[in-house]
């Protein structure tokens, strides 16, 4: 393939801020993106993930920090001069102008000659599989051939840093499947560097090398998707990671990372998460996944609703402390009856 | 009851086929507007083309001939249009700048606000106040002589500039409301799309602004056209009714409130219209060669 990333060793965001009047949409964001890899920026709506792609871009200006590529200094200098691709979240295609016209817009702009331009937008329609379709105009395009136009457009300046905000979100769940693993066959046969924008925690995690999970505007941990997946940071962090129930307990005996929790009337063991001393009040987290009803389990809850999965059911339960509780389980538990669960004891986290 | 049971189903057959084609009972709303536009528009017109051709002496066509064999009647079509198009060029290049900014802008109602208040003066206020503001002892020729960069009043009324000042003070907040709404329809995501790819501000406007403007700018300058080519009082208090701003209005007024000759005056209204016509009939054509879909917008 003839399109590939231009050459840098890494991209660092340093303190980068950005405020919206009195708001702090972005908080002191350090981030160390190396060539060649895929970043995720996770994090619910409103969390910064997006107000960070375009400090990135220079579409909207930080006030405070910086931004660097190598030892230059970007963060003063308007998109037009960065240079990086960007798809967005409605594609932004030109409405006027052909296929062929969009993926060539950027070389026209950098004064690339005809005959070059010509071989190079070929090259990308070939990359995102679009071969029959460069004189149409995008209204005349299904969404996912928009997409793969964006991604065309994005790409084939050979951008050293390629910026995608939530680009499969506007896209039916089955053509969402197919447009991920696309834009990763993209990412790894032109060896580009992405840095990818979602709200989707299945997203990121198939996706990305590393996921930054942010927060309010600041990151709270930075991992490959097993570290997230596996061993969150923090309890928001597990909570967005899909650990939907939360147990408040005691830590009743530490053993290195292994503890034992109090709860209620019965003990619990955990992995320890955060650093907590026997005596502290800790909160467990747990998947539905791993609260599995057994004869011995510890946590007692009256069923209030199940849900048919397919494969099994997902059960809704309340504690007499008025914990909610989400378990899974192969048989519909009837509304109203007793089911003692049990957290498995490698998947439990606790927290403080 | 079992006599109507048979034609119960007919009746619904044919209500329900008409309302397939749109066409109910709230269909029976368009009547008041239909009977307005029949006996305000259409029957005047009519009316008007009937004595077009019932001259005073003469052919069927001797209001016609009249006006294209007589040059201080057939001139005044190039002095209305001599004003009308210049003033609606004038007005678009001030107006898309302006909406360009304005769309940015957060208090943006304060601005349009303002902007739009000429309108609700009326052409015969304005042409007062410049008769005061423009004149030899104006504020105006009084503040540039103050400041020695003329040395003798600037002559701007009761010639072609009076007009074209009022003109373009009573149409340009018209067509920057127009012009507005058509800036705001193109989606900001594809001027950021062509930044990233590497366009500088002029490059976006050349290649993705005007292009997505162009056919609601074609739309703009016909409408603001038609209002300035129907020219009146201002022609009248501003300018030299007699000379260089004798417009084709005035001379129908001319023909029909001072000879009392309503059938040439009719005949005069006719040219105007087919000469409006014309112009956009121009302007439309050249819009449909241009791209007229999705902005990408809101719109």
């Amino acid at each position: 393939m003839a399109i590939h990333a231009a050459d840098f060793r890494e991209l660092r965001l340093d303190r980068l801020s950005r405020q919206f009047g009195a708001m702090n949409a972005l908080n002191d964001v350090s981030l160390t993106v190396r060539r060649g890899e895929f970043i995720a920026l996770l994090g619910p709506s409103g969390c910064g993930k997006s107000t960070t792609l375009n400090c990135l871009a220079g579409l909207l200006p930080a006030t405070g920090g910086g931004i660097f590529l190598d030892d230059r200094r970007i963060d003063n200098l308007p998109p037009e001069q960065r240079g990086f691709g960007m798809v967005f979240q409605n594609y932004a295609l030109f409405p006027h102008m052909s296929v062929r016209k969009n993926i060539g817009f950027g070389l026209t702009m950098r004064r690339v000659s005809k005959a070059e331009i010509a071989r190079r937008v070929a090259d990308a329609v070939a990359l995102v599989r679009l071969q029959g379709q460069e004189d149409k105009l995008p209204g005349q395009l299904s969404g996912g051939q928009q997409q793969r136009v964006a991604i065309a457009r994005a790409v084939v300046v050979e951008p050293p840093l390629v910026l995608m905000d939530e680009p499969l979100s506007n896209l039916d769940a089955k053509l969402r499947l197919e447009m991920r693993a696309e834009i990763r066959r993209i990412h790894t046969t032109m060896g580009g560097t992405t840095i990818y924008v979602t709200h989707d925690q299945e997203e990121a995690l198939s996706l990305a090398d590393r996921i930054v999970l942010l927060r309010d505007g600041s990151v709270r941990q930075v991992g490959t998707p097993d570290e997230l997946y596996n061993r969150p940071a923090h309890l928001d962090v597990a909570e967005f990671m899909g650990f939907r129930n939360r147990v408040p307990g005691r830590v009743a005996q530490r053993d290195g990372d292994q503890v034992i929790v109090a709860v209620e009337n019965a003990t619990v063991v955990a992995q320890l998460r955060e650093d907590l001393a026997p005596g502290a009040e800790a909160v467990l987290a747990v998947r539905p996944e791993d609260l599995v009803a057994s004869d011995d389990g510890a946590l007692v809850a009256t069923v209030t609703s199940t849900e048919f999965r397919g494969r099994d059911h997902t059960g809704f339960a309340r504690m007499a402390d008025g914990t909610e509780l989400v378990f899974h389980s192969e048989h519909s538990a009837p509304r109203g009856s007793i089911v003692r669960l049990r957290p498995a004891p490698e998947r439990t986290l606790v927290f403080a | 009851m079992t006599a109507l049971a048979p034609s119960l189903p007919q009746r619904l057959g044919l209500r329900m086929s008409l309302a397939a084609r749109g066409v109910d009972t709230l269909t029976l709303l368009m009547l008041p507007a239909a009977a307005f536009l029949l006996l305000l528009f259409v029957y005047p017109f009519l009316y008007g083309l009937w004595i077009s051709f019932q001259p005073k002496e003469g052919g069927a066509f001797a209001n016609y001939g009249r006006f294209f064999s007589d040059p201080f009647l057939y001139d005044t079509i190039w002095s209305t249009l001599r004003l009308a198009l210049p003033v609606t060029l004038v007005n678009l290049l001030i107006a898309v700048p302006i909406a360009l900014r304005v769309r940015l802008m957060r208090r943006q109602r304060v601005l349009t606000t303002i902007l739009v208040i000429p309108i609700t003066l009326g052409t015969v206020l304005v042409a007062q106040g410049l008769l005061n503001y423009l004149g030899p002892q104006g504020w105006f020729n009084r503040t540039l002589m103050a400041a020695h960069l003329i040395s003798s009043p600037v002559r701007l009324l009761h010639n072609y500039w009076g007009v074209f000042l009022s003109l373009l003070i009573t149409g340009l907040p018209f067509t920057f409301l127009l012009t507005l709404s058509y800036v705001s329809g193109v989606d900001p995501a594809l001027e950021n799309a062509a930044a990233t790819l590497g366009a500088g501000a002029p490059s976006r406007f050349r290649t993705i602004l005007l292009p997505l403007l162009l056919p609601g700018l074609a739309i703009t300058f016909c409408l603001s056209f038609v209002q300035a080519f129907s020219v009146f009082p201002s022609a009248v208090l501003l300018g030299a009714p007699s000379g260089p701003t004798r417009v084709i209005s005035l001379a129908a007024y001319e023909a029909a409130f001072e000879q009392y000759d309503y059938g040439l005056a009719s005949a005069i209204a006719m040219i105007m219209g087919a000469v409006q016509l014309g112009v956009v009939v121009v302007v439309l054509a050249g819009r449909g060669l241009l791209y007229r879909g999705a902005s990408g917008g809101k719109g």
